[in-house]
């Protein structure tokens, strides 16, 4: 006899992996369709933190919207600060002060091994191992002391000026760094050395997430995201800005695009970081950091100006119609983030829905900026 | 006449005393367990753990009950909750049971089973996945219902190769009395008779209490605590204190079934008990302050190929053993022999992707040396 089957299919489930869960770094909404643990689907959701940066910094003088590129990728402050302040000078054709840019190149550095000690740590969580965060934290924790007895700020410095520097660094400077960097060194090393052999680590990442270089490269993914799949792309060697042509230093590339070689490759970056510090530490010129603008309000004359960086997430672009008023009339971020995440649809199809959290954590998003 | 019943009725009672102080024996222990646990795992995040509540914190465990009791209890509108209810007691309620027939010494027991001790410790060990895929069900969050239903595959599979190597253990003491498995090991403990059959219970047991990397079915960062997903106050604080029960009923069976229990020189057989089970427990601990998790598919393939099959060899290495007369030392070698298995099939099928790390790095040495021609 025939059986009515038709009350008794499988039928797909969706599971909403956030806002309030405690691995989407953030307020990042994943709409699920899970077929038991496999993911057949994926939507993203964000704007859960947007704050209108960009039209707000329409309303703000040029000075002041440092404070808002603060706020954008919170995890890495100077390398924000730098470039909204690259751009603006490139609008207004000043070059800051050769100390003024060895001292940025320094934070900015520092900050990139702060923001991927984070990394370590969330990837850590993710897998389920906690112990690594708590380790990496020593390291970001000494590197956002030094920050804070330079700026006053363990985050959001508000530091670097258009044409200069907020203020001189303190006269110990040179030491202090000098002091922490063998320091910090081992703190890399303690924090990772637990992860990146680990079988059980290894077993989680490799293979998983994979995504090639054609697709990452269509995906506009930059940063380690990009490098880990193989394509040898880093602005700081393609196109230098800043002094960052004065420095010697590798570009770390992984091959398979998985989960761990961008973990890989993030982890190779901070040893090329510490190579930077060392080389604009030793060689640190002096003179002035002060603006040559002064406390003048700017007006640049009418135009526009693209520049773009290499932050710890990736390719940071920042876009400013200038209308010779006080005030940009137009600024525009690409957020590495925000490019980055766009490639979660097809890395997270097929997979497991644990996965989806260490996929998710080796993009290393911060959604401070990809909401703005 | 008059005299049997108030000898059953004496019997009623010093069995109630017994449960009672049973009951307050655990609840002191878990109490110790809870700061121990967060201790432990301080120190080994250079951390100092909880140091404000008493003398090294040592009335954490206390406050933290005490939050818990007097958190609010909420039940979701949706949940079924006449489930949502029954299922933490189901949880405690097995954890519980199982401690009725386990010895501290061969005096102190509630309820020694003689020829039952073994069974009924793997009989009513089961109960307590009844608890969790209920409670995951009833309260109607679709985490919960991930977890539970991980729940139930994870502990049903590891439940395989626990049972195994008790049968093991039994066939070669011929007896399901623990105080006899125990008194058995007073020249050699177990754990060098039959070291497959120490790993394999204490990997099965800590994936049994969903210990790190077995973690899976209440997985934080995933599925965001599973069965416990809705609970909160009390009902919660029945659910921490089964694990944590359960945490300390595996870490005694180890230590009674492999490690030679309460013997020992000079100190108390008590005393020596507790060692050994504070020794297996830190041990747990810090695994876990140091593995990863596990993904549930590479979870349930390690169940059934590799423990699974080592759980049967070990029994037809126990029955040949005992059929043959074998002297101890040949169990010892076959066992090893197992382990060695273990290490070739871990070496071959789990560590794939360490394997292939180690390629990619040849493939990136070769890389940079054409790059430097």
């Amino acid at each position: 006899m025939m059986q009515d089957n038709s009350e008794n299919q499988t039928i797909d489930m969706m599971l909403n992996m956030g806002p309030q869960h405690p691995s989407t770094h953030g307020v990042f909404r994943m709409e699920l369709r899970i077929d038991g643990e496999k993911i057949i689907d994926v939507k993203p959701h964000i704007g859960y933190l947007h704050r209108g940066s960009e039209k707000l910094s329409e309303g703000e003088q040029y000075h002041q919207v440092v404070t808002l590129f603060d706020r954008m990728d919170y995890l890495a402050n100077f390398n924000n600060e730098l470039v909204y302040c690259m751009a603006v000078e490139r609008l207004l054709d000043i070059v800051p002060s050769r100390r003024t840019e060895y001292i940025r190149v320094i934070l900015c550095e520092l900050n990139r091994i702060a923001s991927h000690l984070l990394y370590v740590g969330t990837i850590g969580l993710d897998a389920g191992a906690m112990t690594p965060a708590l380790f990496s934290f020593i390291g970001r924790d000494r590197i956002q002391t030094l920050f804070e007895s330079i700026s006053g700020a363990r985050m959001m410095h508000n530091y670097f000026k258009i044409g200069g520097l907020k203020e001189e660094v303190p006269t110990n400077f040179v030491s202090m760094v000098k002091d922490i960097m063998p320091e910090i060194r081992q703190d890399i090393d303690q924090a990772e050395k637990l992860l990146t052999f680990n079988e059980i680590f290894l077993s989680r990442t490799k293979d998983i997430g994979v995504i090639t270089a054609d697709q990452a490269i269509d995906y506009g993914l930059t940063g380690p995201c990009l490098r880990g799949s193989g394509v040898n792309y880093d602005v700081r060697k393609s196109e230098p800005y800043s002094v960052y042509s004065d420095f010697e230093f590798d570009v770390p590339v992984g091959l398979d695009g998985d989960c761990w070689d961008r973990h890989w490759v993030r982890i190779k970056e901070m040893d090329e970081s510490l190579k930077i510090v060392e080389q604009a530490i030793n060689n640190l010129p002096d003179g002035d950091v002060e603006s040559s603008l002064g406390r003048r309000l700017i007006r640049p004359s009418a135009g526009e100006v693209y520049v773009k960086a290499e932050n710890p997430r990736g390719e940071i672009g920042v876009y400013i119609v200038s209308d010779g008023t006080d005030k940009p009339y137009r600024l525009k971020v690409r957020p590495p983030s925000f490019c980055n995440l766009s490639a979660i649809e097809p890395l997270l199809q097929d997979s497991w829905i644990a996965d989806s959290v260490v996929i998710l954590g080796s993009l290393d998003i911060v959604l401070g900026e990809v909401d703005r | 006449m008059i005299g049997s019943m108030s000898s059953y009725f004496q019997d009623a009672v010093s069995t109630l005393i017994s449960l009672l102080t049973l009951f307050s024996f655990l609840a002191v222990i878990v109490l110790s367990l809870v700061w121990l646990e967060r201790k432990a795992l301080g120190r080994l995040q250079l951390r100092l753990g909880p140091t404000r509540t008493g003398p090294f914190g040592l009335l954490q465990p206390i406050a933290d009950a005490v939050k818990l009791v007097l958190k609010e209890d909420i039940v979701p509108n949706d949940a079924e909750r006449v489930i949502f209810w029954v299922a933490p007691i189901i949880v405690v309620i097995s954890a519980f049971m199982l401690w009725v027939t386990i010895p501290f010494t061969p005096g102190i027991v509630v309820e020694n089973l003689e020829n039952m001790g073994l069974f009924y410790i793997g009989a009513v060990g089961v109960i307590g996945i009844l608890g969790l895929v209920l409670a995951g069900w009833g309260s109607a969050n679709k985490y919960g219902v991930i977890g539970g239903l991980r729940a139930a595959a994870q502990l049903i599979s590891y439940e395989i190769p626990l049972i195994m190597v008790l049968i093991s253990v039994a066939i070669v003491t011929q007896t399901f009395n623990l105080v006899d498995i125990v008194n058995l090991q007073s020249p050699v403990p177990f754990v060098l008779v039959l070291p497959l059959g120490f790993v394999l219970f204490f990997v099965a047991g800590l994936a049994e209490v969903g210990r790190t990397p077995f973690d899976i079915y209440f997985a934080e960062s995933e599925i965001v605590g599973g069965p416990f997903v809705e609970y909160s106050g009390a009902h919660w604080a029945v659910f921490f204190l089964s694990e944590y029960i359960n945490t300390f009923a595996i870490a005694t069976l180890t230590v009674l079934l492999f490690l030679g229990g309460w013997s020992g020189p000079f100190l108390p057989s008590i005393v020596w008990l507790l060692i050994k089970i504070y020794a297996v427990i830190l041990l747990i601990f810090w695994i876990r302050g140091t593995l990863p998790r596990l993904r549930i598919d590479q979870l349930m393939a390690f169940a059934w190929k590799v423990m699974v099959p080592l759980s049967f060899y070990l029994v037809v290495c126990c029955s040949v053993y005992v059929f043959y007369e074998m002297p101890w030392w040949a169990l010892t070698v076959m066992s090893l022999f197992g382990l060695v298995a273990v290490g070739v099939i871990i070496y071959r099928y789990i560590t794939a992707p360490a394997r292939k790390v180690a390629e990619v790095r040849e493939r990136l040495r070769s890389l940079q040396m054409t790059q430097e021609e």
